[in-house]
Order: structure tokens, then C-alpha cells, then sequence
């Protein structure tokens, strides 16, 4: 019930705000500043109160939601959903108290942000298919609203092919979710969309065939989401024209919704095809973080430029998850609060900018550190830990799909990944230079403002997370320890391979153990020897 | 050829609804003279009326029941629809009456008009024999031919009536055509008699009966709006008055499916594979021809009058499945997409004014703004058309598409949500209009009670159909 009441929060908060006065602005902001931050102190108590031994699913609820289908209201958070739950929680709240100065329509745009919540909460705890799907598209319309009503010039082009590229995607999985059912109901007996019953049940019933088109299906919907290319157009359009506070949410959980799909569907539910396409999915992966980077280096907007090394950050999340060992996927899901932090506080920090310019064309700006020196340093940092420079968090995620892209896939397609870390310091430092350092020579960034102090609570407990989890990820690490090994049992590629293969894999397998960060360099350079 | 014998089995209490509705319709038409420019009575009777038709449809026990030699049932499938069809009238008649004093229709039989059309619909809807299935049709038709036309002095009313009589009267010729066709190379009109004599190998390549089953598609094809039967859609819709509009797009076209479900499934399964490839070509079309159409409009009825044509193609595939799943996911699919119409097509009444309908998408124009509950309802309208969860359409095609795949109909069920994803685009366009751009001009809306009841009742039905669809799929289950 617990679980049920932190997720439907913020829809509650929505729904109360509807009847405030519109002139009331201050009330309608500090209401919903108090929902979301109340929804992230409750669900700071599910993570006090998770049990990361065990990779089984906890706050869990399953009452029958319609009967006649055998579908359930069944809701829970594991290893994986956790951290994700909590990050959707608190960049909500971050993304409230970045949109103080909205000017238009407050009310709705906080009614839309607070739905939205509930929207990614639903997605990250269901835990059957129907109700999965309901929120899965569900969160599509508020997203939609606030591309559309506050974002850019462009914003309605964007928002209509935001939503459509979407829901071509989502509609495909729902026919193979259909299928799923009837294919369930036909080999069990038991009528139910359960997805840990699925789980258990689908993949030694659907021949080779048939899984690799179900695969396809579940894989479209989420490519398109992560977003991979080449499914990523639709990204950058969203997210230029999108509000600070929209990119913020857009990058930092709903792209997570893609990579989190990979995890508990495409994964668990066709471990063999999952197999089966390793390699292309490492060839767009890689596409993916390459073409991103060199994209993204000759971008002139400052979003933009963010926006492209999403879709590289993105490929290296896709490669951990289907390296299909236990770094990879632990890199992959750090990695994925990583990328929601960084990539955050870089949106929130060129919503700053924007805010005082009106504009984040690179070539407008120039030696900024000048005029605004905190938030340069500021800038700095999120930049540094975008790039992945160690201590900082980027480097932990980074560093452990590289380690299972190694191990899982191969050496050419880890270098050729590898190089992606190269492009995004080109990117990132030389876009740091053009804007922060050089000659302070456009008279209209004279007089900018420093960093005011709201910019700065918005952007500090980012900083802080960086720092964190870039020194001291254990407890971010641990708290899904149970759950990757539990995955990693039923997906490991060592199910599948051929007999001789065996022995060499299970060799790799036992030195998989526990991830101690103190061991990772050395278990490296095992790999790189054999 | 036989002596065609009085019917036996005279069965009244079967009949009930359907004798209660015409009674009540003829007293409204008697009561007009009295009633004088004050229609508020007739409103009253009419509700009244349909009421107890619904409640009479409960009368006969235990189901199903075959009266009248077999060719009136009341069965699962007939109950379900007289509830449908009671209730898409009742809410016509609501949105009606202050749409017509507004547009000043001061004509007394128009009341009585909705009620004789619910017969037919009824008619339609239990009907096992074809000669029933052609009166129902008929009656049907007739009276939508004069709702169609009943603003006399409008032009594009008239036009409205005129292409659907012309085009209506032709498609009933096609209709009777296949009856007749059907009828010679089986030997019956009922639907019983035809499905055993089709079940004997020779009928199976019988070119006469294969060309009766086209001209059958035909003609239902016309009544239920399907592409590439479609033509008088868009024009009649638009010309219509905005609540028989409404009415069009649920009730006679939900009875239409329902006798389209019943002929396919009923008489002819055993040809199926012959008339499957048929059926889903027209589906497929009129999905496409649909929806594809819909973007190209500006005005908001006609967009909705090719949404319904593609939204015919849906309900196709349930016909095409024709299990009794599939029976259930009509039923359900009729019944939010009426709630979904009606809630529609009340706030579009809502925002016109006498003479100026304000129909053009540009007149939603920063609607959000101004009356953000008027179009956030709108919204969830929309957005339950075009199968957005967690509002009724969704369910609803969820159900139809869950019919069709384990009938095993999957490249159907694919075509079709890709079509889903197209018909976003023009339901959104809506909504852009609403929230995305600035007003055009001041909203001089009047929140008249009756047409806001309407409103609120299509969004409680949409909801509720959309969170907590249990109770009603029960119910079409059985």
C-alpha cells in the first residue's frame, strides 16, 4: 500500500492543484514543491527499508485489478527499479524548484509535471504487463503537454514526433504483449499478464523463432525510447524544444524507461534471442556512441550538444546490458543514475544561461568563467563527471561496461567503445572552452548574473551525487548486487553456448563474483591477457 | 417452393422492447399536438420510454430465447445492444434539446424520430432472419434519412439528407440483393436454416451464394461506414445537425455491426474462408481511408466522420474474428465508444452559438486556457479514440485486438495499431489547437445543463470504462 500511495502522490498533488486559484501562483508552486518533495522523502524510506540481499521483489501489492482477464494490480521494486524509483522521486523535485520562474500557465505546468510523475513511478514498479503498458503510455501525454505548451519555437513539431515515434513503437510491444497472454493462457492454463509468472514461464515454451520476432517487438518499443540508433531522431528535437526542466526529466528517467525495458522484458523473457542478437545490438551501440560524439562535437547549440551525448551515453548503457555478465549490467544500471545526474545538471545548467540570454548558440558566449565564476566551477563539474573522469560517478559506469563489453562481447567492439570516452572529452572540453574560457568579448554577456541561490539548490545535490557515487558508490552498488546476479543467472550467454565453449566461459564465470572496486583493475588485466 | 405459415411462436414478451419503444414513440407524436413550442415534455416521455425499454428487455427469461420461428432472438448479444442503443438515444435526446432550441428545430416529431430509429436499431440487433435484418435496416435508414435533413432551411442539411437517401437507398438495394441471392441458393432467410444448409459440402463452392455474401458486405459495408463504401460519411455527418451526428456515429451504426456480426458469424462461418480476405481488405481500407482522411480536415465533425470510418475498421476485425470473444469486444468497443462520442460531440455542441457552430479546429484555439476542464474533457475524449490508456478506448481496443490475435488474425491486429498510431496524430492535432496555441477570439460559451450533462456522463463512462472495466467485461462475457 505504501508503494501505492508514493506512486499515486504526486496525481493526488495534480489533481488538488486544479483547484487553486490561478492568480494564486505562489501557493500552486509551494503545493507542488511540498507533494514532490514529500514523494521523495517517502520513497528515501523505501531505500532505508529495501533489503538488498535478496533479488526477490519488495513493498510488493497484487490484488486483482480485472478479473476476467486474470489481470492484476501487481506492484513491487527490486534491485533494478529501485534507484530508478528514486531518481524519477527526486528529479521531480529538482525539476519543480528549477521551473520557479515559469511565467505561463503555472498552474497546468505543475498539474502536468506532477502527472508525470506518477506516470514514470507506474512504469518503474508494475509488475504485469497490461498495467505496465497503461502507464508506459500513459506518462506520454503529459510529456507531450509540456514539449508542447512551454517548450521552444519548435515545440509543437517536436512534441506531435515525440509522441508518434513513441507510440508506433509502444503499439508493436502491445500486440506482442497480446500474443504473450494468449500464449501463456494456452501452454499454463493460467489467464494472467504477471510479469515475474511470464517470467518464469515464456521462455522454454516459444521456439527460437517466434521469440526472436517477440524480441523484436519488446525491442522496437524500447529502442526507440533508450533512444538507439538509429531510432534516436526523434531526441534532439525533444529535447531542444523541450523546457529546462522537461530535458531534465526527458534525459534523466524517461530515456532510463527504455534501458530499464531491455532489463526486465527483452532480457529475462528471451534469454536466447537476447543471445542472439548481440552483436547487432553492439554494432548499433557502438553507431550509436560514435556517430553521437562526432555529432555532438559540431553542434552550435548548447542543447543540442547535450541532447547528442545522450544518445552516446546511451549506446554505452545498451552495451553493458547486453554484454549480459554481471559489470555490464551493473555498469549499465549505475551508469543509468549517472547519466540522469549529469546529464541533468548540464540541461539545468544551459536552462541557466538560457534563462539570462535567451539563447545557447556556443558562439554567443565566451569566457563566461569571467563573469559567472560559480557557475563555471559548477559547470565544470558536471561536464568532468559527463565525460567520466574518475572520482567522479561517470567513471564508475563507464569503467564496468567497458569491463563486461570485454568480457561479454569482445576486445574490437570494448576499443571501438572505448573511443567514445576519447570523443566525449573532444566534445565536452572544447565546448567548456568555447563557452567558459576564451576572450569575454559579446558586450550582452557583460553584465550576466552569477548562479543565483534556487539555480544552486537545483544544482548542489546533483554536484553532491556526483562526488558520491563517483568515490563511494557502494551503497548506490549494493543495493542491486542480488538482483544483476540473479538476472545474470538466467540470461548468461553460457545457457546457450555451444559445449566446447563451456569450460572457458565458466572460468570467466567464476571470477565473477562480488563487485569490489579494489579487485576491478586486476580482474582487467586478467581479461586483457587471456 | 413452401407456403410461407403464419409465425407460431408468438412470443410478445420477446418482443417487449421493441413494443414498448413503438408505443412510446407514437404517443410522443400524438403528444406533440398538445405539447406546442415547449418540447421539454416530449424530452421528458421520450427519456421515460427508453427507460422502460430497457427495462423490458429484461422481461424475458431464461436466455437466449428464439421467437417468432426462430428469426427474433433475445440472447446475450441483443440485450447488451438494447442497452447501448437505449442509451445512445437517451443521451442524442439530451444533447438534443437545447441544441435544437439554440438552432431553433421546433419540429415535435424529431423525439419521436430517435425512438422509432432505436426500434429499428432493435430490430436489428435481435434479428435472425434476413427479412427482419432488411425491416430493421430499413426502419433505421428511414428515420436517419429525415433526422439528416430536419433543419429544412439549412443548406448543407438538406444536401446532407439528399446524399444520404440517394446513396442509402442504393446500398439497401445491394443489401436485399445479397439477401436474395443468399436466399436462392440456400432456401431460407434465417440465419439457422442457412448456416446447416452451408455446413453440406455443395454449398461451400456455390458461385451464387458467394456473390450473395459480396452484395451482403456491400450493403453493410454502406451502413456501417467502411471504406470503400464510405462516401456519404464525411458530407452527411458534417451536414447533419451536431447531435443526430453523434447519434449516426453510435447507434444505427452499432446496430448495423450488430446484424453484420450476426449474418457473418452466425449463418455463413463455414465460409469464412472465403469472405475473410474480403472482409479484411475493407477493414483494412477503411483504417487507412480513415485515418489517412482525417488529417487532411479542418473541420472538426468531418474529422470525426472519417475517425468513425476508420474506427468501422476496428470493429471489422471483430466480425472477421467472429468467435464469441470477439462478440464480447464489440459489445464492449460500442459501448465506450458511445460514451467517448457523446462526451465529444457535447462539448463541440457546448462551444457553438446560434448560427456560428464554431466547427473549425481554429475555434479550439487556446480553449485551454479559458475553460481548461471543457478541454481537458475533450482531451480525454480524444484521447480515448485514439486507444490511449487508462481511458475506455484503449480497453476496448485491447479487447478487439486480443479477439483477433487469438484467432490468430496477427497481420490484421499490426496494420491496425499502426493505424492507431496515425490517428494520433489528428486526434492530437486537436489538442495542439487547445493547449498549444494562443485564443483566437473571446469563447462565448454557455454552459447549458443538459448538454453538460451528457458531457460529464460520456466522461464518467470513459473513465470508469478505462480504470475499472471489469464489471462491464463481465458482463459482455457471458
Amino acid at each position: 500500500m505504501f508503494l501505492t500511495f508514493i506512486t499515486f502522490l504526486p496525481i493526488i498533488g495534480a489533481f488538488l492543484l486544479a483547484f487553486f486559484p490561478k492568480e494564486n501562483e505562489g501557493a500552486i508552486k509551494q503545493t507542488a514543491l511540498a507533494v514532490a518533495a514529500a514523494d521523495f522523502l517517502l520513497s528515501l524510506y523505501l531505500w532505508t527499508n529495501f533489503d538488498s540481499s535478496t533479488h526477490k521483489m519488495q513493498f510488493g501489492l497484487n490484488i486483482p485489478w480485472i478479473e476476467s482477464w486474470g489481470i492484476n494490480y501487481h506492484i513491487g521494486l527490486d534491485g533494478i527499479t529501485l534507484l530508478l524509483y528514486v531518481m524519477t522521486t527526486f528529479l521531480t523535485m529538482i525539476c519543480i524548484i528549477a521551473s520557479w520562474d515559469v511565467k505561463k500557465h503555472i498552474r497546468e505546468y505543475m498539474m502536468a509535471m506532477l502527472a508525470l510523475s506518477t506516470g514514470m513511478l507506474g512504469v518503474f514498479i508494475s509488475l504485469d504487463l497490461f498495467m505496465f503498458y497503461v502507464f508506459w503510455e500513459f506518462q506520454l501525454v503529459p510529456m507531450y503537454i509540456i514539449v508542447g505548451v512551454w517548450g521552444g519555437p519548435r515545440r509543437i513539431y517536436a512534441a506531435v514526433k515525440f509522441f508518434i515515434y513513441t507510440a508506433v513503437g509502444s503499439l508493436l510491444m502491445l500486440v506482442a504483449i497480446i500474443w504473450i497472454y494468449f500464449h501463456i493462457k494456452e501452454t499454463t492454463g493460467v489467464a494472467t499478464a504477471d510479469i515475474l509468472f511470464i517470467t518464469d514461464h515464456l521462455s522454454s515454451s516459444v521456439p527460437l523463432g517466434t521469440q526472436k520476432w517477440l524480441w523484436a517487438a519488446f525491442f522496437l518499443a524500447f529502442a526507440i525510447k533508450v533512444p538507439m540508433f538509429p531510432f534516436h531522431t526523434w531526441l534532439p528535437d525533444a529535447h531542444v524544444e523541450a523546457p529546462t526542466a522537461g530535458s531534465v526529466i526527458l534525459a534523466g528517467v524517461l530515456l532510463k524507461m527504455g534501458t530499464y525495458g531491455f532489463l526486465r522484458f527483452n532480457l529475462p523473457f528471451f534469454p536466447q534471442a537476447s543471445y542472439e542478437f548481440v552483436d547487432i545490438i553492439a554494432v548499433l551501440s557502438i553507431i550509436g556512441i560514435v556517430y553521437g560524439a562526432l555529432v555532438a562535437m559540431v553542434q552550435e547549440d548548447l542543447k543540442k550538444l547535450v541532447a547528442y551525448s545522450s544518445v552516446s551515453h546511451l549506446g554505452f548503457v545498451m552495451l553493458g546490458i547486453f554484454a549480459l555478465n554481471e559489470y555490464g549490467i551493473q555498469g549499465a544500471l549505475i551508469q543509468n543514475i549517472n547519466h540522469g545526474i549529469s546529464t541533468g545538471a548540464l540541461f539545468l545548467l544551459v536552462g541557466v544561461i538560457y534563462d539570462r540570454r535567451h539563447t545557447r548558440m556556443i558562439k554567443e558566449f565566451g569566457g563566461l568563467s569571467k563573469q559567472m565564476p560559480v557557475y563555471a566551477i559548477c559547470f565544470m563539474i558536471a561536464a568532468l563527471s559527463s565525460i567520466g573522469l574518475p572520482g567522479m560517478n561517470g567513471f564508475i559506469g563507464e569503467f564496468l561496461e567497458l569491463l563486461g563489453t570485454f568480457q561479454g562481447i569482445g576486445f574490437l567492439y570494448a576499443a571501438c567503445a572505448t573511443s567514445g570516452v576519447i570523443l566525449a572529452a573532444c566534445y565536452i572540453l572544447w565546448m567548456f572552452q568555447r563557452v567558459m574560457f576564451l576572450e569575454l568579448s559579446n558586450p550582452k554577456n557583460m553584465n550576466l548574473k552569477d548562479i543565483n541561490t534556487r539555480e544552486l539548490i537545483t544544482i548542489v545535490p546533483l554536484l553532491i551525487l556526483i562526488f558520491w557515487i563517483g568515490l563511494y558508490p557502494k551503497p548506490f552498488m549494493k543495493t542491486f548486487d542480488a538482483s544483476v546476479t540473479h538476472l545474470v543467472s538466467k540470461v548468461s550467454p553460457d545457457n546457450f553456448r555451444p559445449k566446447q565453449d563451456h569450460n572457458e566461459g565458466g572460468h570467466h564465470a567464476a571470477l565473477i563474483t562480488k563487485t569490489e572496486l579494489a579487485k576491478l583493475s586486476q580482474k582487467l588485466q586478467k581479461t586483457s591477457h587471456n | 417452393m413452401e407456403p410461407i405459415h403464419a409465425p407460431e411462436s408468438i412470443d410478445l414478451i420477446a418482443l417487449a422492447p421493441v413494443l414498448v419503444l413503438s408505443v412510446f414513440a407514437m404517443g410522443v407524436l400524438v403528444l406533440d399536438l398538445w405539447a406546442g413550442k415547449n418540447k421539454t415534455l416530449l424530452m421528458f416521455v421520450s427519456l421515460v420510454g427508453l427507460l422502460m425499454t430497457a427495462i423490458s428487455a429484461f422481461a424475458k427469461h431464461p436466455i437466449p430465447t428464439f421467437a417468432f420461428t426462430d428469426s427474433y432472438t433475445v440472447d446475450h448479444l441483443s440485450l447488451f445492444f438494447i442497452c447501448i442503443f437505449t442509451l445512445s438515444s437517451a443521451l442524442t435526446i439530451l444533447l438534443s434539446y437545447e441544441y435544437n432550441e439554440r438552432e431553433g428545430i421546433k419540429v415535435g416529431e424529431y423525439y419521436s424520430l430517435i425512438l422509432l430509429c432505436t426500434v429499428g436499431m432493435i430490430l436489428l440487433a435481435s434479428s435472425t432472419d434476413m427479412i427482419m435484418i432488411f425491416l430493421g435496416v430499413e426502419i433505421v435508414s428511414i428515420c436517419l434519412y429525415v433526422l439528416a435533413g430536419i433543419r429544412r432551411d439549412n443548406k448543407a442539411s438538406n444536401e446532407a439528407a439528399l446524399k444520404y437517401f440517394l446513396l442509402g437507398a442504393f446500398a439497401t438495394g445491394f443489401l436485399l440483393y445479397g439477401m436474395t441471392l443468399v436466399y436462392g441458393s440456400t432456401g431460407s432467410t434465417n440465419l439457422f436454416k442457412i448456416a446447416e444448409f452451408v455446413k453440406s459440402d455443395s454449398a461451400q463452392s456455390n458461385p451464387l451464394l458467394l456473390m450473395g455474401i459480396v452484395l451482403l458486405v456491400i450493403g453493410f459495408g454502406f451502413k456501417v461506414a467502411a471504406a470503400p463504401f464510405h462516401m456519404w460519411a464525411p458530407d452527411v455527418y458534417q451536414g447533419a445537425p451536431t447531435p443526430v451526428t453523434a447519434f449516426m456515429a453510435v447507434g444505427p451504426k452499432a446496430a448495423a455491426f450488430a446484424a453484420f456480426f450476426r449474418v457473418f458469424s452466425e449463418a455463413v462461418p463455414e465460409l469464412a474462408p472465403s469472405w475473410e480476405i474480403l472482409l479484411s481488405t475493407v477493414a483494412v481500407l477503411s483504417m487507412v481511408v480513415g485515418n489517412l482522411g482525417a488529417i487532411m480536415q479542418t473541420n472538426i465533425k468531418r474529422m470525426l466522420a472519417f475517425s468513425s470510418i476508420s474506427h468501422a475498421g476496428y470493429l471489422l476485425i471483430a466480425v472477421i474474428s467472429k468467435s464469441s470473444l470477439a462478440g464480447s469486444s464489440l459489445l464492449f468497443y460500442m459501448l465506450s465508444y458511445a460514451f467517448t462520442t457523446f462526451g465529444a460531440f457535447g462539448i463541440i455542441i457546448l462551444l457553438g452559438r446560434k448560427g456560428e457552430e464554431n466547427l473549425e479546429l481554429e475555434n479550439y484555439s487556446g480553449l485551454a486556457y479559458k475553460h481548461p476542464l471543457m478541454a481537458l474533457s475533450m482531451t480525454v475524449f480524444l484521447l480515448s479514440l485514439g486507444g490511449m490508456p487508462p481511458f475506455a478506448g484503449f480497453v476496448a481496443k485491447f479487447y478487439i485486438f486480443s479477439a483477433a490475435i487469438e484467432e490468430g488474425f496477427l497481420t490484421l491486429v499490426i496494420i491496425a495499431v499502426l493505424n492507431s498510431a496515425i490517428s494520433f496524430y489528428y486526434y492530437l492535432k486537436v489538442v495542439v489547437f487547445m493547449y498549444m496555441k494562443e485564443p483566437a477570439g473571446e469563447f462565448n460559451i454557455s454552459l447549458t445543463p443538459m448538454t453538460l450533462l451528457v458531457v460529464i456522463i460520456g466522461l464518467i463512462g470513459t473513465i470508469e470504462l478505462g480504470i475499472f472495466p471489469d464489471t462491464i467485461i463481465s458482463l459482455t462475457t457471458h
